[in-house]
């Protein structure tokens, strides 16, 4: 697992340019992730790479097709400082793990990296960093198998009355 | 998870929520006359692909009974708006990040991605975690060529771009209680530039006179409880404030124009949800007067709706727009977005009055996009470079 080490404010433009958002086949749209901001990516981006950043990833547009180009490149999990609120929940719906470890900035590029889920770090070049654990109803999205699958097995949704908001 | 109000899907993101809402189970729409759906941002359908996914969504809209605005009516945030489809004290989600701007008439509203808008459409619910709020309070007059754009763009330069990540932003001032429904829509549009959830203003009288004739409603006091506390408190005095420019490649660089006038550009753009509406078209035109637009940039003008359309052409300004040597495009969201026309090669220079200036969004990765209001714009497609609207 390689590391794709990124800047802050990494928006969903140069994640995907808006030019090839007419279609949402993850291996299409992966086919143009990082046009013209990090070519390499596209050409050398391998299953089970790391995607590393600073603050504010995926900041900018709404649109899914950032994280499904990211999945579609072999991208499951990004570890960053800080995420773009419309990108931490679009990642979670579609499968793609948001990581937050307030040292990412840390963790060099190409180097590579294991995350350790359950005990909570990633570990890189003998060096372990704390990751925050998801909050806890998004946890329970990423344990039914994202969305789709949570959808699936909820049985009736939970809505809340106006007053309780 | 709370109850919508409305959900807006347009040809961008619809097809794929069409797409999770079916893969989810669902059969029928939470409510057909809840979901608003129509295409702006590759209209008239510029591929192949795109015309597709048009169909897709004609498709969608026949089979769940939704009304379809199609190509016909505009940018969808402004399209929202004018037709009643957003109120006070509503929830609304949409399917763009700018979905935000319907804050402007006191509704909650967030941009969502499309698997959340399929479980929206399918339940008619969604999660959230509740934002805190920021606070901005805006006192002073504004001074002349001088509005709510410059206003947003220096209040972004101040929180930054990720400020309000998971925020709301609360508008609220004397110089907001002035402010015109557009202005309001222009600071709202752009509060996701600072990362926030919702950006929204407490309904008024201005707010109420608006909804008047766009939706069947009596008007009642919303406003924040006295003693709800903000997280953070921000005041901004705009009687000094001069015209922003945000420079390449983030939003939250604005400067004042003083310091960037001369610079080149290639092209103007001035329309978009932010800044396409009539009020603004009219700034634009003030500026100009009798003068024509320099032969050495492009200048692009698109109405945020067909209405803003109609307001502008029977004001007489679409031929005024045109013979000063503009470009006048039917409504749509234009080069904003970069995935239609009007896009921009290597080593060119937009300045736009849409809401982004990322590397890339209008076209080239080695082009560059300032972000300026519809003076600041007019102005310079004047003179074919950065020019302080009060100077022409």
């Amino acid at each position: 697992m390689r590391v794709w080490k990124f800047g802050d404010d990494i928006d969903t433009d140069a994640i995907i340019p808006g030019r090839f958002l007419t279609t949402y086949d993850p291996k299409e749209l992966a086919k143009h992730a990082f046009e013209g901001t990090r070519n390499e990516f596209l050409r050398e981006a391998r299953d089970g790479d790391i995607i590393v950043g600073g603050r504010n990833f995926g900041c900018g547009s709404s649109r899914e097709h950032a994280p499904l180009a990211l999945l579609g490149a072999g991208v499951k999990v990004v570890v960053v400082r800080s995420f773009a609120r419309i990108f931490f929940r679009n990642a979670i719906n579609v499968g793609v793990l948001p990581v937050v470890c307030k040292d990412a900035e840390k963790i060099a590029d190409g180097v590579e990296v294991r995350v350790n889920l359950k005990a909570g770090y990633i570990e890189s070049g003998g060096r372990q960093f704390t990751i925050e654990p998801a909050p806890e109803f998004m946890q329970g999205i990423i344990d039914a198998g994202w969305l789709v699958a949570y959808a699936k097995n909820l049985k009736e949704v939970p809505v809340c009355t106006r007053s309780q908001l | 998870m709370a109850p919508l109000d409305g959900a807006m899907i347009h040809d961008i993101t619809g097809p794929l929520a069409v797409r999770k809402f079916y893969e989810m189970g669902g059969k029928k729409v939470f409510d057909p006359e809840r979901v608003i759906l129509l295409f702006d941002h590759q209209i008239p359908a510029d591929s192949i692909e795109a015309a597709e996914n048009h169909i897709c969504l004609r498709k969608f809209a026949a089979e769940q009974k939704i009304h379809n605005y199609d190509i016909n009516e505009g940018v969808c945030h402004q399209v929202v708006l004018e037709k009643g489809r957003a109120a006070p004290g509503e929830i609304i989600v949409g399917a763009d990040s700018h979905t935000c701007m319907y804050g402007a008439v006191g509704a909650f509203a967030t941009g969502i991605g499309s698997t959340d808008m399929g479980f929206a459409l399918k339940s008619g619910a969604l999660y959230f975690k509740v934002p805190e709020t920021i606070q901005a309070t805006v006192t002073g007059k504004f001074q002349r060529r001088v509005g709510a754009k410059d206003l947003i763009l220096s209040i972004a330069a101040d929180i930054g771009a990720d400020g309000a990540t998971y925020k709301a932003i609360e508008f609220t001032g004397k110089t907001i209680s002035n402010l015109d429904m557009p202005g309001r829509m222009t600071c709202c549009n752009m509060a996701i530039e600072m990362g926030a959830k919702a950006g929204i203003v407490a309904p008024d009288k201005r707010t109420w006179e608006y909804m008047k004739g766009r939706r069947k409603m009596k008007p009642f006091d919303l406003e924040s409880d006295p003693d709800a506390k903000s997280a953070e408190k921000r005041s901004y005095d705009v009687s000094g404030l001069e015209p922003q420019v945000a420079v390449p490649h983030n939003v939250d660089t604005g400067l004042a124009v003083s310091k960037l006038t001369g610079t080149h550009i290639d092209q103007v753009f001035i329309g978009s949800c932010t800044n396409g509406r009539f009020e603004d078209l009219k700034e634009a035109a003030e500026v100009l007067g009798r003068k024509k637009f320099s032969p050495k940039v492009r200048t692009i003008i698109i109405p945020a709706s067909r209405d803003e359309y109609m307001k502008t052409l029977r004001a007489g300004l679409i031929e005024k727009f045109v013979k000063a040597g503009a470009l006048v495009e039917a409504p749509c969201c234009g080069p904003c977005m970069g995935g239609a026309f009007g896009l921009i090669a290597p080593g060119e220079v937009s300045l736009s009055t849409s809401n982004r200036n990322f590397k890339g969004r209008q076209g080239s990765t080695e082009g560059k996009v300032y972000l300026s209001s519809p003076a600041t714009a007019a102005a310079s497609a004047i003179r074919g470079v950065i020019t302080d609207p009060r100077e022409v």
